[in-house]
């Protein structure tokens, strides 16, 4: 087994990793830019040092200055967890070369899964479901045309090289073709220098449904059940759920072969997840694979019973899985929420900031992956996932009631996060009723909040603001969220002064 | 003690007395009995009545916020006796308005430039925090009288990004 780990990341993820190495008597090496010198990550590793400035540019995404780390500190693999070089070949190879082993697949998988078109013309060979269209570049509108006619309307068109949106356009009918192609390729070459654009039937109200993956250096490869992840604001993920309310065992082993047929045909390593639209009819259509450690992947931690980053690492040491696909039980229900440092009442716009209060919920069947802390100051430079809350239950009801029980309980002040959109959502009658896809929750945000009928409570928040005043006088207007405030000494002995004499 | 105290923009008068180990409290004219124990620095817990509550008190740069359990109640508090005057100006609607940063960041554009006219609402300066470009929006009908935010520069929440007339 390894003796050292480097964790090539920040944030809960890094912990997450650290906690994972230390259950396995592995050391560990952080690493950090200059904005999280007092992080979390930093303070729970055996070893930390500081690679550059705090755009992740010149810092975490620096695979020379962390592979120097991983040599200097004798580190003998490296996880990546997700985002920056997670799913970056050219790193892995980097890491290969300089006989350190990376905790995730090969380059060549890595590659082939990076590229839409290419990874579509792949898993056509291997017979994988995908939304009917064309994998290859349209060459006239008429083309275009007849492949619409085919799969019928409505049809998106995608530039090849695409990514958030650009190059897209909805059609609905036969005589908006031309021009919302036009558009699409313009847009593509102005975004991408590339316009290749093709075409597939749109998927109305489509579900995301991904399949969890795994798979040894030794030919193994297991699935093990589905994450439900169509709540998303602006094609960001919120709250994932695994099982999904609409799948059966049925569907789950068929998707899950898919799975495993997709991770086989991209000769697939380690943990990896398999994305899928799924219309209102239930046919699942695969859309692209992610080659990393998922940030949701505690939910299907929860319901199998397994530690996904323990085995990561096993498999990265040439282990066989411990299991076979028959030994792979879904047991229970759970739920995770990503808390993030926005402000729901502002249009979620960014809260970085001072943490001055962190009071953070536990108790039965609550589980909470977190990179923040009180007095800690969360910085502006990098993605506002803080922590994630997970619920488990024996099934979906419980796991809802837990979760709303703790969000209840956790309470964070000095920034904003989103904890009451959690609140929201869990109450939600659509929620509840397990119907869900990706419009679901712009269509929640649209509705007009009932507002609660708090006129009581306003008689005990004013009671309070008088008791605080006089129990605890010295905090109130020291806690300036980002400047961590300038009082000075001389303005606090006369602060003291003032309120000794009016005792 | 006496205290005047804004609960969301409604006024209340608190007079607090210390009985022995508890509180009489008479809010508004209301006479009641107030069990108050400060379990940490921002948390307090009151018992009235036999009732438990949770409150929770978070100071921004700005604001002093109260939570009873899970709802917030924005909370302004004058102690008559002191020195400090209340703010005012607050809530006016004409003359020139700021436009406040509302978080920390870099200042990605200028959308306007100064002495054109803006509607309200219309996006004025887009500032970057977190991966995320945000526009800072304009908060009335007007013109832009002056442009303070420089592309490139760091910016805090609470800066003064532009001055709307």
């Amino acid at each position: 087994m390894f003796k050292k780990i480097l964790i090539a990341n920040r944030g809960e993820i890094a912990v997450r990793v650290i906690r994972a190495c230390r259950e396995m008597g592995i050391a560990t090496v952080a690493v950090y830019s200059e904005a999280d010198r007092a992080a979390l990550h930093v303070r729970k590793a055996d070893e930390a040092y500081p690679i550059g400035p705090s755009p992740a540019a010149e810092s975490y995404l620096r695979m020379d200055k962390i592979l120097d780390v991983a040599r200097r500190s004798g580190a003998q693999a490296i996880h990546p967890g997700y985002g920056f070089l997670s799913e970056n070949a050219k790193f892995a190879q980097a890491c290969a070369d300089a006989g350190v082993k990376f905790i995730g697949p090969t380059p060549a998988s890595m590659e082939m899964m990076g590229s839409k078109t290419r990874a579509r013309q792949e898993m056509e060979k291997a017979s994988v479901p995908f939304v009917p269209g064309t994998s290859r570049g349209l060459q006239s509108p008429e083309e275009g045309e007849q492949v619409a006619e085919r799969v019928g309307y409505p049809v998106m068109l995608k530039a090849a090289a695409g990514g958030g949106g650009k190059g897209m356009r909805l059609v609905h009918t036969r005589a908006e073709l031309r021009s919302a192609l036009e558009a699409a390729q313009s847009e593509a070459q102005r975004a991408f220098g590339d316009s290749e654009v093709y075409v597939e039937k749109a998927i109305v109200n489509p579900r995301h449904i991904e399949m969890q993956v795994l798979a040894d250096e030794h030919g193994h490869t297991v699935w093990l059940g589905e994450r439900e992840c169509s709540i998303q604001r602006r094609h960001q993920k919120v709250l994932e759920e695994s099982p999904s309310p609409i799948v059966d065992a049925d569907m789950r082993r068929r998707m899950g072969e898919v799975a495993v047929r997709v991770a086989r045909a991209a000769g697939y390593t380690n943990a990896g997840t398999v994305e899928f639209l799924v219309d209102e009819q239930k046919n699942f259509y695969f859309l692209e694979m992610n080659t990393r450690l998922q940030v949701e992947h505690p939910v299907t931690e929860l319901t199998t019973g397994l530690d996904l980053v323990h085995l990561q690492i096993r498999i990265a040491n040439g282990e066989e899985l411990p299991f076979t696909q028959d030994d792979v039980q879904i047991r229970g229900h759970a739920i995770e929420c990503r808390i993030y440092a926005e402000d729901p009442d502002n249009n979620y716009f960014p809260s970085p900031g001072k943490i001055t209060l962190l009071l953070a919920p536990s108790g039965p069947g609550i589980r909470r992956d977190s990179g923040m802390y009180e007095g800690w100051t969360v910085p502006l430079d990098y993605d506002p996932l803080l922590a994630k809350i997970i619920g488990y239950g024996t099934d979906r009801q419980q796991a809802i009631m837990r979760l709303r029980r703790a969000l209840h309980e956790y309470f964070v002040a000095g920034i904003k996060t989103n904890i009451s959109l959690f609140q929201r959502i869990l109450e939600d009658a659509d929620f509840q009723a397990g119907k869900l896809d990706t419009g679901y929750l712009g269509r929640l945000l649209a509705k007009k909040q009932v507002a609660g009928e708090h006129a009581p409570d306003a008689a005990i928040a004013a009671i309070a603001a008088g008791l605080f005043a006089v129990l605890d006088p010295e905090s109130a207007g020291h806690k300036n969220g980002s400047t961590g405030g300038t009082t000075s000494a001389a303005s606090k002995w006369k602060e003291r002064g003032r309120s000794e004499a009016l005792r | 003690m006496t205290y005047e105290i804004t609960v969301d923009g409604k006024p209340h008068r608190l007079e607090l007395e210390r009985a022995e180990s508890v509180w009489k409290c008479r809010l508004d004219g209301r006479e009641m009995v107030v069990d108050a124990v400060l379990a940490r620095p921002d948390v307090l817990s009151l018992l009235i009545e036999g009732h438990s509550y949770e409150i929770k008190r978070e100071q921004t740069a700005t604001d002093l916020h109260l939570w009873v359990g899970s709802t917030r109640f924005g909370v302004e508090l004058r102690d008559p006796r002191s020195l400090r005057s209340r703010r005012d100006g607050v809530g006016d609607d004409s003359g020139p308005k700021k436009l406040v940063c509302p978080m920390p960041g870099k200042i990605v554009r200028v959308l306007v430039a100064e002495k054109s006219e803006v509607d309200a609402g219309q996006g004025i300066v887009v500032v970057e925090a977190m991966k995320m470009q945000n526009e800072i929006k304009s908060p009335k009908k007007g013109v832009v009288r002056k442009i303070l935010a420089v592309p490139g520069a760091n910016v805090n929440a609470g800066d003064v990004l532009a001055i709307v007339e």
